[in-house]
């Protein structure tokens, strides 16, 4: 294969991963290192090293509309972005300590998880609930646009959200991918924070999380040009057009079917990390 | 009053981080874009090999490097100074963030946004 031939092949592929993953709300990254580790035969490095640089260039470009539109809130993103970074730091570091089987079976594992939280349920509506103290404190509450006009919302349980994005920060760090399953969990379940702000919020922090060990991915040299680029103009050309169809599209069958495919990746990385056959 | 202030304030500070995010993804693309022409055009010979892990000639490494080498149109260079105003551009915007919570008098998130970028410059030095 010529490089041409296989840089466009890897943008098609990117450009379906980001569109799939702009859709069921997943994200690119999940879905475009398996692809790469699986059927390219990409070292798991190289693979989230490409994964990492997209998921900074969706984030900032999603996170760019979601501002204006006033979903995100930035004083949530900011305050869990100080959990979010310290623990992108630390995946970052833990990437040199294990073996790429060890970080294969992760990813399984992340991948199952991911898969699972997708195919559960949403919880629909919530009681109303005093503010919590540490959220007045730090001023988190705020309120977002609905067709019913502005809705303000409280926050609970902040030092638990806190925790949950630390952990997704290590996981962003460990894997290269932008982990927003696991910081919308964070936010969405544990501080009760209304879905689609806790999405756009989430979108806002994955670039800076990522950001955090960009600078350690390059110095260890997983950043391999030719390879990130086709990844990460598909992925984000991918994701721009996702948005843009979104509004109109069903996604309810689209989100059990990329829940399938994840459930899949997850069991084959899982065995080919448990297996050493990478 | 002080509270229909800071709403107005912290608007035209999403406006602003808006703007910023869009004009960092944007160039960073333009970057990579002719880089991956460059690269496209001048890659003969056999593909690169991805399977086995060699990590990346320091030139392609370190800041320095990828910039002494942006005179030349060597495509894997340009891409790589492409990818470096990308992942710039999250830095930029909190940079941005602690300037416009310290026009707010907001001194928590003051505090709060250095650390995250305290922890991103730091980043910048872990190998």
């Amino acid at each position: 294969m010529t490089v041409l031939a296989f840089t466009l092949l890897i943008l098609v592929c990117a450009f379906g991963a980001g569109l799939l993953g702009a859709l069921t709300g997943l994200g690119g990254g999940i879905i475009i290192v398996p692809l790469l580790v699986l059927v390219f035969k990409v070292n798991i490095h190289y693979a989230s090293g490409a994964s990492l640089i997209s998921v900074i260039a969706t984030s900032s470009g999603a996170a760019a509309a979601y501002v204006r539109e006033g979903y995100s809130n930035v004083r949530i993103g900011m305050f869990l972005e100080v959990a979010t970074t310290f623990g992108a730091v630390i995946g970052a570091f833990i990437v040199a300590l294990v073996s790429p089987a060890a970080i294969a079976v992760i990813f399984g594992l992340v991948l199952l998880f991911s898969s699972y939280l997708s195919l559960r349920k949403q919880p629909s509506t919530r009681g109303t609930h005093p503010p919590d103290r540490l959220g007045v404190l730090l001023r988190l509450n705020g309120d977002y646009p609905t067709p019913q006009g502005k809705k303000s919302y409280t926050v609970r349980r902040v030092p638990l959200g806190f925790v949950v994005c630390y952990c997704a920060g290590i996981v962003s760090g460990l894997l290269g991918i932008g982990s927003g399953a696991l910081k919308v969990l964070g936010m969405d379940q544990a501080m009760e924070i209304p879905f689609k702000v806790s999405t756009a919020t989430s979108n806002f922090m994955i670039g800076v999380t990522a950001a955090a060990s960009a600078g350690i991915y390059f110095h260890r040299g997983y950043v391999d040009p030719a390879l990130v680029m086709p990844v990460m103009l598909g992925v984000l050309f991918g994701a721009f057009v996702g948005a843009r169809i979104l509004p109109g599209a069903t996604t309810r069958y689209l989100r059990i079917l990329f829940s399938v495919a994840i459930l899949a990746l997850g069991v084959e990385m899982l065995l080919k990390g448990l297996t050493g056959k990478l | 009053m002080a509270d229909v202030h800071n709403q107005w304030t912290d608007e035209r500070m999403d406006q602003i981080i808006s703007v910023l995010l869009r004009t960092g993804v944007l160039l960073a693309c333009a970057v990579v874009i002719i880089g991956g022409i460059f690269y496209v055009i001048h890659h003969k010979g056999p593909l690169p090999d991805h399977h086995t892990f060699q990590s990346e000639p320091a030139s392609l490494r370190e800041f320095h490097g990828i910039v002494k080498g942006l005179v030349a149109p060597v495509g894997r260079n340009w891409i790589q100074f492409g990818l470096v105003i990308l992942v710039a551009t999250p830095f930029a915007r909190v940079a941005f963030s602690v300037f416009a919570f310290f026009k707010e008098k907001d001194w928590t998130y003051v505090v709060l946004t250095l650390v995250v970028l305290s922890v991103l410059v730091g980043s910048l030095f872990g190998k």
